[in-house]
This record gives structure tokens, sequence and C-alpha cells, in this order.
């Protein structure tokens, strides 16, 4: 990475420079103040960069520097899920039959964009174990709105309008009560026992005829798979309440267990965790969801369907929830989503899990002498760590976490799940070498000893980086949010 | 079998299992009961080398007409326009797209100055004073704007024209469900909201309005006195708007918008079946704490040098749980990334130079087009798309259309019932004055048009 001062894109704007090539006009020009009224159109210009092609290319590359991603280095950031993202993927999005064509041209001229479509709904819902899949949400926490209107949209149609609640463990993403919230529900918290797991106890305390659904990560984010799943599903099923799947740790299970013989009835998936998005710097994701049968009905429009030989948006669905999202969801991502299943197949995506939680387990155990481990019980792909001993040293995780930045590492999550104190949460995720891992646990082992021998290294950390720490206080309290041209 | 991205080896498995202590790989299974561990094989497709995946998906593409072997007059909010090739280039400098939320951001400085540059150029662009770092699309971030309004006002009415984006209504229709808003649809009146209906719409339970600029039939909505009607009501006014558009059109910032929204595709994103795209959202700086998703702010390090992180954490999901603006978490960061280096390309007089070809390509194809005697709709000034009157269905005329490597327009009649026959056409600065006459040439030549127009 480099160091030194990085300008602004409209610091290097000079008057006169292009960066771009239009043909000349070919029409015969008309004035446009003959066809427009003086007052829409605009007579202060948009203040854009006049830079030209080769500086922005250095501006971008030069950003790029001062970035990190997984073609960088380790990432193991815990409950995202940040895998390699094969490069196949993105040439195939970009063929021009998937990347140029548009979304209301007639389906007769899209047929093959609808087949790769209906393949990837009909692969998920084997994965997951769910009878149909939707493809339109946008993202995790659209999946989980989605999935929450369709259980109101449910409960309603039984002529059950009083369940205003949605159950969420102390441990959940906060999505969960997020989109709770956006979908009309009150979110009420259940705790976790010792273990780490829903404490069943205050899980009947909680559930009662008002409930609509409980939201669950399986495994949680501990890490943890939730043994009394059944129980669980039990308990909610009899009160009338339904079992939504949170699949941001789906990288735990695939072939292994699915959702909807836990008893789920509802399922969303990051397409950009678990099936290799990317994740692009925060987006796009996509957050197809998946349903039970007698939810069916309620799925978003239009719904893909496949008639003889033919593929479909069928719009005339009485009971659904109506649209979630213009057109049918992040295509784009779908197209890399579907190029990495059918790289992997059956086997492959058994096997992605498998490697996932022995590299996890692995971590976690050479980890265990130098960190406290909250729940010592076999993990799934993440485990959680906390630095409280480190912190009695003065040394807190955020410490710990930039200290790994000098080392070319992107730090586990920390401060989640909030139930555990100076929470570290790692995520390996099953494309990393024994190599790597060995390499960070001997960092994190070092690291441990600087805390007790030379706390003040880990606690001024990060000393490599193109910027110190930042003082985000003053960007909350005096927020600039865009340039601001010097007169 | 062996997998290229899994690079485990019977080694590495042997010793790493007698670390952990175990025997197996399963041993790390069975918390997961008995019950509802999974036994069988995935019933989905085998694995394919990938060279055969190349093809097999070259294949599926192949399926598909796209806009670059055909001419395009295809719009209705997803456009065929000129991107660099450096748009993609940059792109695919893998430290962006392989990054993730920049919630470390010494290491995560390149992404959050790209979205500081993004929120600027948005603001720039749409008169408005604080943007956000993107959203999922323009249809989401309208909806969002009427939640943000019925939280802020307090009201529950959210009042929308009938010529914003019909599926941009729907997702609407949806998230105010949620809330237990109520949502009215005002009426047209020559391809613009009427402002008779709107009046009479508008009273103090109006949480905002909200309009399209240029609106779904490309015209341009008289948004100076839409806005004395909704701020006499004391509602917010929300402005949907191509910002494209912008590079030419007064910006909404101008007329008094509080709120204005749309998506960042027409800058350098592909229309890829309709996403991912890149929803944006901007404020004035009464609204800066109301705004969902992330934002990205200036301050400094420990050496006081120049820097950027998220700011305004305390209105999101992570922190706020429940209590937060909106659950939106994952954005289109890399569309928003690909669509502030297509607005620098650009650039300051590239906008304006594209934003007023679109017009005069799309005013040349009403030209020749009303020459052939086609007629169309509405009379009010438009920006890039314009309706015209068909004497068949849109969806013979297009199959016709296809047959001369043209993507016909949108059959308006799909989404407004007295618009059956009725082609939304899309004329941008990519179309030739060639294309443009072939256009009007082979649709003067179809039987079923021909026949009864002249």
């Amino acid at each position: 990475m480099r160091t030194e001062h990085q300008s602004l894109i409209f610091e290097l704007s000079k008057p006169g420079r292009v960066g771009y090539s239009i043909p000349e006009l070919d029409v015969p020009e008309i004035n446009v103040e003959s066809i427009i009224p003086s007052d829409y159109l605009r007579t202060e210009e948009a203040d854009l960069p006049e830079v030209s092609e080769l500086q922005i290319v250095r501006h971008y590359t030069a950003l790029s520097n001062r970035n990190h991603g997984v073609d960088s280095g380790f990432y193991p950031l815990g409950s995202c899920t940040m895998k390699y993202n094969p490069k196949i993927n993105e040439d195939v999005a970009r063929f021009p039959g998937f990347a140029h064509i548009h979304p209301l041209q007639d389906e007769e001229t899209v047929q093959g964009a609808m087949e790769m479509m209906y393949r990837l709904q009909t692969s998920l819902a084997e994965i997951t174990g769910m009878d149909e899949v939707t493809l339109q949400p946008a993202a995790g926490a659209h999946g989980e709105w989605t999935g929450l209107m369709m259980i109101r949209a449910f409960h309603e149609a039984n002529g059950d309008f009083n369940r205003t609640k949605v159950i969420v463990p102390d441990s959940a993403h906060g999505t969960n009560p997020a989109s709770a919230t956006v979908a009309g529900f009150e979110s009420i918290t259940v705790k976790s026992d010792e273990r780490g797991l829903v404490d069943l106890e205050d899980l009947k305390r909680v559930v009662d005829q008002d409930v609509a659904a409980l939201m669950l990560t399986n495994p949680n984010t501990l890490g943890l798979f939730e043994e009394h799943i059944l129980e669980m599903a039990k308990i909610v099923h009899e009160a009338g309440g339904k079992l939504y799947y949170d699949g941001a740790n789906a990288n735990a299970i695939l072939g292994f267990a699915r959702p909807g013989d836990m008893g789920f009835d509802v399922v969303h998936l990051n397409l950009h965790k678990t099936f290799t998005g990317p994740h692009g710097g925060g987006g796009p994701g996509s957050g197809p969801v998946g349903v039970k049968e007698d939810l069916i009905p309620f799925l978003p429009k239009p719904v893909l369907v496949k008639e003889d030989d033919l593929y479909k948006f069928e719009y005339d669905r009485p009971q659904s929830i109506g649209r979630v999202k213009p057109f049918y969801g992040n295509f784009g991502i779908n197209v890399r989503a579907f190029t990495y299943i059918m790289t992997m197949g059956p086997d492959g995506l058994h096997q992605v899990s498998e490697n996932a939680v022995l590299n996890a387990n692995y971590m976690m155990r050479r980890l265990e002498p130098h960190f406290d481990l909250p729940f010592t019980q076999h993990c799934k792909h993440e485990f959680v760590l906390s630095g409280r001993r480190q912190k009695k040293l003065g040394v807190r995780t955020l410490d710990i976490a930039k200290r790994l930045l000098d080392f070319g590492y992107h730090p586990p999550t920390i401060y989640f799940p909030l139930s555990v104190e100076e929470a570290i949460m790692i995520e390996p995720t099953e494309t990393e070498s024994k190599e790597t891992l060995d390499e960070f646990i001997e960092k994190m082992i070092q690291i441990s000893k600087e805390a007790e021998e030379t706390p003040e290294l880990v606690q001024e950390a990060p000393h490599t980086t193109v910027v110190k720490r930042l003082d985000e206080a003053t960007a909350a309290r005096k927020p600039i949010l865009k340039y601001t041209k010097q007169v | 079998m062996t997998f290229r991205y899994l690079p485990m080896t019977d080694q590495d498995k042997k010793e790493m299992l007698e670390t952990i202590g175990i025997e197996t790989t399963e041993d790390l299974f069975q918390d997961i009961p008995e019950e509802v561990r999974f036994k069988g094989r995935l019933q989905i497709e085998e694995a394919l080398s990938e060279p055969q995946l190349v093809k097999e998906m070259g294949r599926l593409a192949a399926l598909n007409k796209n806009t670059k072997d055909h001419a395009s007059f295809l719009g209705a909010g997803v456009y065929d326009h000129y991107t660099s090739s450096i748009v993609n280039h940059m792109l695919l400098r893998s430290e962006f797209y392989t990054a993730y939320t920049p919630y470390q951001p010494e290491i995560s400085q390149g992404e959050l100055q790209a979205i500081f540059e993004f929120q600027t150029m948005i603001c720039e662009l749409t008169g408005m004073d604080v943007a956000n770092s993107s959203m999922y699309d323009g249809g989401t971030s309208l909806a969002e704007a009427g939640l943000l309004s019925a939280a802020q006002t307090r009201r529950k009415k959210i009042v929308v024209s009938k010529t914003v984006h019909p599926e941009s209504r729907a997702v609407l229709h949806t998230y105010a469900k949620g809330q237990h808003l109520e949502v009215v649809e005002v009426d047209t009146e020559d391809g613009v909201t009427s402002l008779n209906a709107l009046r009479a719409e508008v009273d103090e339970q109006t949480a905002c309005v909200i309009v399209q600029y240029p609106n779904f039939f490309g015209q341009i909505e008289p948004l100076k006195d839409i806005e004395e009607i909704v701020h006499s009501a004391k509602g917010m006014f929300v402005v949907s708007s191509n910002p494209l558009a912008l590079g030419a059109l007064t910006p909404p910032g101008k007329f008094g918008a509080d709120i204005v929204v749309g998506d960042a595709q027409p800058f350098g994103i592909a229309q890829g079946f309709g996403g991912p795209h890149c929803g944006y959202f901007a404020v004035t700086t009464k609204l800066m704490r109301k705004v969902p998703g992330r934002l990205v702010g200036q301050t400094v390090d420990e050496d006081g040098k120049r820097g950027f992180v998220l700011t305004l954490q305390a209105r999101e999901q992570h922190i706020r749980r429940d209590k937060a603006t909106s659950n939106i978490c994952s954005n289109q960061a890399l569309n928003a990334l690909a669509a502030s280096i297509a607005m620098t390309a650009l650039g300051k007089q590239g906008v304006k130079e594209v934003a007023h070809q679109n017009i005069q390509k799309a005013y040349y194809a009403k030209k020749v087009l009303e020459e052939k005697g086609f007629k169309t709709a509405f009379s009010g000034p438009f920006f890039n798309e314009f309706v015209i009157e068909l004497k068949c269905t849109a969806k013979e005329v297009n199959r016709k259309l296809l047959e001369s490597s043209i993507i016909g327009g949108y059959d308006l009649g799909l989404s407004y019932s007295e618009l059956k026959n009725h082609m939304l056409l899309a004329v941008t600065e990519m179309r030739t004055k060639e294309e443009i006459d072939q256009l009007a040439n082979v649709l003067e030549g179809l039987a079923c048009v021909q026949n009864i127009s002249h």
C-alpha cells in the first residue's frame, strides 16, 4: 500500500480536460430552448471533474492500492464468508448475452437468461430443502424483510391479524430486528444459555399467540449449531408461528443439513457470501428467499415458471406480497452464483462446508491457549474468541484488530455478537490453505505476547497503513459528506 | 475429485484433525441432530470443468438477444448508454470487488474515498446537500423515501403520481404495507401528473408527494407547480430522477425537493437484465441524520492526515437494531464505484453533451416518425423517451422489428390499460441517425401499422 497523500478527483480537475469520447451529433440540431421551457433547462453546470483518461486510471488504481480485498490477503471476517471470488464468474457475468440484455425485452428473446434463473432457483431449493425460491431480493436484509412480509401475509390470509411479534436471539445480526421493524413487527429478544445456544426456557416464555415468527441463524453467530432446533421448531409451530432461517451462515452446512429439514418455513441465502458473490466493497449482493409449500402463494411477483420448454414470468398471483424490487433481482450476481454452483456440483459443495468447518475448528483449537474461548464445543464455520484477558492488560480487541493490519490481514469481525465481551469472530472459509491459517495463528499468538510485554505496540497500531487511526467522533459530530471547492 | 478452489490436502486434513483431537471430520458435525442430518447427495447438476462451464454458460447467453448486436429503443428505466472502456478495467481491480464493507478504514481508504466522491457527484447533479453511499436500485430507494417521509412528518399517506415507473410504484406499495401506510396514486393528464388531481389528494395527512422527472413516459413534470402544492400542505417533496437527464435539466434541488432518489444505471452500469443497478438517495441537510444506509465522511487521522470513514452509523441496523432508520446493510457499493468512474470520465462537459444528445436524438426520432404518419401520445417536453400510438400490439411490432435487428420499445398496455397499443421509445446517444431512420422505415413498412395509420 502507498502511504503518500491521495488527492480527491476534484482536486485534479482542470477546465478543458475530458475523459470521454462520443460521436458528433449526427441528426439536425434543434434549439433546446424552443422545446424545453427555460425554467427546466439547467443553467448552473454540475461541477463534475475535468480530467483526462490516464488521470482517471491513475486515480482509481491508486485508490485500489489503498484497499484490501480477498485477493490482497487473508480476510477472516466472521459472518461475512470472505472466500475466494472466482475469476471465471466475472467473465461469465460479462458475456453480452447476460450483461447487455434489457429486463423488459419480450420473454422469447431472453430464454437463456430465464433458464439460468430457473436452474439457479431449482438448485437453491434443493440445497436448502425448500419447495420454491424467488431470486428477487437484492441482498440478505432485503430477503429477511421479504420473508417476514410473506409470513405476515400468510397469517393475515388465515384471518390472523394479531401476530405482532418477531422473536430474535440476542446473538442475531442487527438486520433481523431492523427487518422486523420495516415489516411492521415488534421484535422480542430471546436469551442465549451458557453454551451459546437459544435458551429453550426463555423461548417458551416469549412464544405466545402474538408471535408471527422466530428468526434464527443456524449455525448461529457464535458459529454454534442450534442443537435443539427441532424442539424450537415445535414450540414456535405449536403456537402458530413460522420459523425463519437467516442464511448468513449457510457456508457451514451445505450438503450436511438443510433448513427445510430442520423445520424452517422461510429461508434466505446471501449469494455474495456462500456462493461467491463477490462482496464488491459492500454490495451488490443477492438474497434469494425459499419457502415451504404453504407460503408459495405469497411469493413476490412475478414468479418464474417453466411451461413445456418455455420459461415465463407469472404475474397473476393474487395472494402475492407484490414486488420487492423492480425487475427480477440482482441478475448479474445470480449469474455468478450459478456459475459457482455449476463449478462445484453436489460433491464440491459438500466439501466446501466440510473444509470450512475443519479450518475453523483447527484455528480455534490452536488459538484457545492464547485467548479466552467462551464456548468450548466444536464450532461450525466460525468461532468467537473473547479479548477479555488482553483487556485486563490494557489491550482492547480493537487494538488487536488494528495490530493485525500491520501484518497485512483484514481483522476478524469485532465486538459482535454483542453477547460476548470483547468479541473476536473468526471465519477462515474453505478457500484458505493451512499455511495461511498457520501464519495468521502465529501472528495472533505474537500479538497476545505483545499485549503482555509491549502493550503500547498494540495500543498504537496500526503502524504501517496509509493512514493511522481516524477520528470517527469528529466525523460524526461535524459531518463532511461531500467535497466543497476551496474558493 | 479435487477442486481448484479448495487447497486442503489429505496431509493437511490429517494434521488438522490431530490438532483438534478427533478422528474424522464427521465428528465436527455430531451437533447436528441425527433426524435433520442430510444423508443423501444433493440433487443438483454435476460439477463442470472450466471449459465445459464456459461452453454451457456461453450457450445460455447466446440464447438471449443482446443490445450489442441489436439497436435498442427500449428504455423504461433501464438504458443503453456509452460506457468508457476504463470503467470495466477499474472495476476489475480486485482490491475493490473482493473487499467487503469498509468497516476497517485504515485498509479501506480507496473504497471510502471513491464513495465520498460518488456522494459529491450525486449532490452536484441533483442539487442536494447530502447523498448516501447507494441503495439497491431506484425502485427501493423511492420506497425508502416514502418511509422516511412518513417517519419524519408522522403522517400516514403517501401520494404518488401514476407517471412514476410502474415497478417502482409496485415496490412502494409493498413497503408501505409493512408500515401500515396508505398509498394514493394520482391520475395523469397529457402524460404528466394532473395538477388538479394532485391538489385534490394532498392534505394535512400527506407525508409526501412522489413524482418522477423525467417521468416514466419521458415527459418533464412541472416540478415548480408540484412543489407549491406539496409544501403548502407541509408534506415532503420527493423526486425520482434519471441522473443523466440532470446534465441538461434543472436539478430537483433547485425546485425545493426534500428527497431526490433514482438509479445511477445510466452511468457505466450494464442493463444486466435489470440488476444489479445502483440506487441513489439524496436529501437536504435537515434530513441528514434520517438517511437510510451508509454514509462516508471526511476526517483526519492521529497525524492530522485526511482520511475517510463510515459515519453517522447511529442510524444503522448494526448499531440501532430495531430502531434503525432502515434495515439496509449490503448496498451496491461496486456499482456506485462504476457510476463514479463513468461520471468522472464524462466529467463536467460530457454529462452535459450526452444529455443534450439524448434530447436531440429523441426529438429527431419523434420528427421522422411523425413524418411517417405516426401519432405521438403527449404534447409536452421530454428528455430521451416519448410515446407513439400503434394500430396493432406492441408485441407484434417488436417481433417484426427484431427481424431487422432492432429491439423495439416498451408496450405501455402492460402497465396502463388506457394505453393499449402504445409504445414507449427510448433514444439515447448510442442510436445513430441511420438506426433511427431504419426504425422509422421498418415501422412504416409493417402491414399492421401502415394499413390503418395512413
